[in-house]
């Protein structure tokens, strides 16, 4: 039981810490800041992922108590990993990209950062 | 009467619930003492934080959100791989990123946001931005040879979902 616990705990921090250097690699690699926001959202998932549930698995078998923090820890990446990028693409669109670049939305109204609409128009705060 | 009342006290039943399980799972103990202390935050919060989130978002079918994010987390998984390959074996001309526009059919904005979070958490989509209307997000896809498949398949696999659960 210890044996094999011991190697899936292994593994996993293998597994995520390749992972953690691929989202960097990426980073380095990729040579746009669109594409390269791509990297870090890996390094996030299954890297940070697989510390978290080899942390879980290590101190239920070999410290004998159950701890949730990593559960918690998951959660708040998961609300705020999203948001992040959300901010580093609208940043960059707005310093870099100009409206004509991006294909239309399809509706009557433009995108966000780009288009003003009425507040008596708009459902949901956009901006 | 009574229902007003209580309305008044707990503006948010699910939140409460919500908080008081956070803060457990934070102090990683259940004592008397502790569960006091979380029901007392999970009444205080949303009582002060009522103003700002005026109508609560309306979970449908909860076992479906239970699917939903065990759907999720299998396809962060293999799209982590997905990309992994991409970063590893093309190189930057052979990497075809393309602009996405997926129309919405989900209104509320909770389920939005949800959506747009999923995208962004799956690897190989970010969301960039939302149309001034709500209609229609725009999202970056590193590398695909068949940009309206990648567009379907975040309508049927996820946004199906989301508007069975919030509708």
């Amino acid at each position: 039981m210890e044996l094999i616990a011991e190697i899936l705990v292994s593994a996993l921090l293998v597994i995520a810490g390749l992972f953690g250097l691929l989202g960097s690699w990426g980073l380095v690699k990729l040579d746009d800041t669109m594409r390269r926001l791509h990297a870090p959202t890996k390094a996030t998932t299954l890297g940070v992922g697989g510390v978290l549930i080899a942390s879980m698995i290590y101190f239920a078998v070999f410290l004998d108590h159950l701890t949730f923090h990593e559960l918690l820890i998951t959660a708040f990446l998961f609300i705020t990993a999203p948001i992040t990028a959300n901010f580093v693409a609208k940043a960059h669109m707005h310093r870099d990209i100009k409206e004509r670049d991006l294909p239309p939305t399809g509706g009557q109204y433009g995108w966000a950062g780009y288009d003003e609409i009425g507040d008596a128009e708009q459902p949901i705060d956009t901006k | 009467m009574l229902k007003a009342i209580l309305n008044r006290i707990i503006p948010h039943p699910q939140l409460t619930g919500f908080l008081l399980l956070t803060w457990l799972l934070l102090v990683n103990s259940i004592s008397t003492g502790n569960v006091l202390l979380g029901l007392i935050i999970g009444l205080l919060i949303p009582g002060i934080t009522q103003p700002f989130w005026p109508d609560r978002p309306k979970i449908a079918r909860p076992l479906k959100a239970v699917e939903y994010v065990l759907l999720v987390l299998w396809d962060i998984c293999v799209a982590n791989v997905t990309v992994a390959r991409i970063i590893l074996f093309k190189s930057n001309a052979n990497t075809h990123s393309h602009w996405i526009v997926v129309p919405l059919e989900v209104r509320s904005p909770e389920a939005i946001t949800i959506l747009a979070g999923t995208i962004t958490m799956t690897p190989g989509t970010v969301t960039s931005m939302l149309a001034a209307d709500a209609s229609h997000l725009l999202v970056h896809c590193l590398h695909t040879d068949d940009p309206d498949a990648v567009r379907d398949e975040i309508k049927h696999r996820y946004e199906r979902r989301l508007k069975e659960i919030f509708e």
